[in-house]
């Protein structure tokens, strides 16, 4: 199983203040499922801009897509970007446009065909249950809603690599779920998920995910570790080394 | 979906920036710049035609007064004078002011009976050179002046010369004004474009992290710039346009031989009719330069 993305003693640091992320080294293997947990200010947001290229580290070797993402020239950046799904933690929806056109940006970005696009927009719209939503505009969406578009944005370019700030932090534990099904089946369709939370029930829901831990932006063992048993439902922490 | 909705999806790229709360305001600035440029344009044209005119009403034309009180001896010199300017090979032209018409340029100041009343008035002759040189002229003045000591030389383009320097001066004038509004077209733009870049931070964010490069990103501010600079242009095309026209209109009825100088040839107006596309071009590609520069400090 090839190895999606490498961090290597990867250090953050915003200004003069201390390293957010430090001495930071994990592989991410392709078509896996992993969650990124840690307290509030952690680094698992940091972590996760590093991720799908917002950020450079201060230090250390990030490798994406077998291609040091470091030293990437700029030019080349948006094509990695658009191998990447990004869920953000405030769903960033354009205020302005529907929810189909929100759903649509990726496939215009990437130049497809307006018939393509509606279908491929139509068919998302039917996965989140949305179809009568199409029209709507963000303000008028509740929060689930927004969150569904905002994963649907995410996906309907099929990324390679997902990732997700606190996906289902703003929907009711009904509605996490249904968003979680949506996340693992685009797992089986072979994408790599990288979901960043703080609901433990959630991860209990993914046998076979792997878990990533941050504490004081130093990736750690998971603790507590993951709810029993834990060689049921996830494997121990895929770091670099171990 | 219904078909309403794909419609809204079809345009959604270009409408991936709303107006930001400021609609139209680049037309306006557009089509007040546009406006202004062409009135300058159209004047700077104009005065240069007109000064294009008078230097060739200047060029190589002499007056030549025959300053003589008594009227027999003021026309005898003024034959012998004729007579000799025809033999030189410089003037291409000689031609006597008949007193007629002499009297009647004077009616004026002088009145009616002028000569009767004994006021000496000079005889005149209208030379034209066959070349405007300096040379040319200093042979027919030295050969005039031999024919007759009262016979003095005017060169138009030593009194008309002022004139044509003063046309001179305000058509490059012109031409200054069309250069900064120019610049101050093209720093607006700029100003506009990164105001609306700051204006859509959120929603250019996104978009670049969905993988959009900074030509995609420029190409929907490109987009938005063009549609208010074309409004713009028509508006401020229409109006200077109306303007050109009327102040044409009325220089043409003064019938003045100066002013009459300041038409505007089919050369000029195509110039003044690709000054609005100008602006539109001016604007994008302004915007374009704009936005790429403040995008390549993004990451």
């Amino acid at each position: 199983m090839a190895n999606i993305v490498q961090f290597e003693n990867v250090g953050l640091r915003y200004g003069v203040g201390e390293e957010t992320l430090c001495d930071v080294s994990f592989t991410l293997r392709s078509g896996q499922f992993y969650f990124l947990t840690g307290a509030s200010g952690a680094g698992k947001t940091s972590l996760l801009r590093l991720l799908y290229l917002s950020q450079r580290p201060s230090r250390g070797i990030i490798r994406l897509f077998g291609e040091d993402a470091v030293i990437l020239p700029r030019g080349r950046l948006p094509g990695f970007r658009r191998r990447i799904g990004v869920v953000f933690q405030d769903f960033r929806l354009i205020p302005h446009l529907s929810a189909a056109d929100n759903i649509a940006l990726p496939l215009r970005v990437a130049g497809m065909a307006e018939s393509e696009i509606a279908r491929a927009v139509r068919e998302m719209l039917n996965w989140i249950g949305l179809a009568e939503r199409a029209g709507a505009r963000p303000a008028t969406l509740s929060g689930g809603e927004q969150q569904r578009v905002a994963i649907a944005r995410a996906v309907i370019a099929r990324p390679e690599l997902l990732v997700a700030d606190e996906p289902t932090g703003n929907v009711d534990p009904a509605m996490a779920e249904r968003l979680l099904h949506l996340f693992q089946s685009l797992h089986r369709l072979g994408t790599t998920v990288v979901m960043a939370t703080h609901d433990w029930h959630l991860i209990e829901r993914v046998p076979g995910a792997h878990h990533l831990h941050l504490e004081h932006g130093r990736l750690v063992d998971p603790d507590p570790p993951m709810p029993p048993p834990a060689e049921a439902r996830a494997s121990t922490i895929v770091r670099s080394g171990l | 979906m219904t078909r309403g909705a794909k419609v809204r999806e079809t345009g959604a790229e270009a409408r991936a920036l709303d107006d930001g709360g400021g609609a139209h305001v680049m037309s306006w600035v557009i089509a007040i710049m546009l406006f202004l440029t062409l009135l300058a344009g159209a004047a700077g044209l104009a005065t240069a035609r007109a000064a294009g005119a008078l230097d060739r009403q200047m060029a190589g034309r002499l007056t030549v007064q025959i300053v003589e009180g008594e009227a027999q001896r003021r026309d005898a010199a003024a034959a012998q004078v004729l007579a000799v300017l025809r033999t030189q090979s410089d003037v291409a032209r000689a031609t006597p002011v008949a007193q007629a018409d002499l009297a009647r340029m004077l009616q004026p100041w002088l009145g009616d009976d002028a000569e009767a009343a004994g006021l000496p008035v000079p005889a005149l002759i209208d030379v034209d050179l066959t070349s405007d040189d300096s040379a040319a002229i200093a042979r027919v003045r030295s050969a005039v002046t031999r024919a007759s000591p009262a016979a003095r030389v005017d060169a138009h383009a030593t009194w008309l010369g002022p004139v044509g320097r003063l046309l001179d001066t305000a058509a490059w004038l012109a031409g200054a004004i069309i250069l900064l509004m120019l610049a101050a077209t093209t720093a607006v733009v700029m100003l506009a474009a990164r105001a609306g870049l700051e204006a859509h931070r959120g929603t250019i964010e996104v978009i670049h992290m969905l993988g959009a490069t900074d030509r995609q990103v420029a190409r929907l501010f490109q987009r938005r710039i063009a549609l208010d600079a074309g409004i713009g242009a028509v508006a401020g095309g229409v109006l200077a346009g109306g303007a050109i026209l009327l102040i044409a209109g009325q220089v043409g009825a003064l019938d003045s031989e100066l002013l009459g100088g300041m038409r505007l040839g089919p050369l000029d107006m195509g110039a003044l009719v690709a000054l609005p596309f100008g602006f539109v071009l001016l604007a994008v590609v302004a915007a374009r330069l704009a936005v790429l520069r403040q995008m390549r400090r993004m990451l």
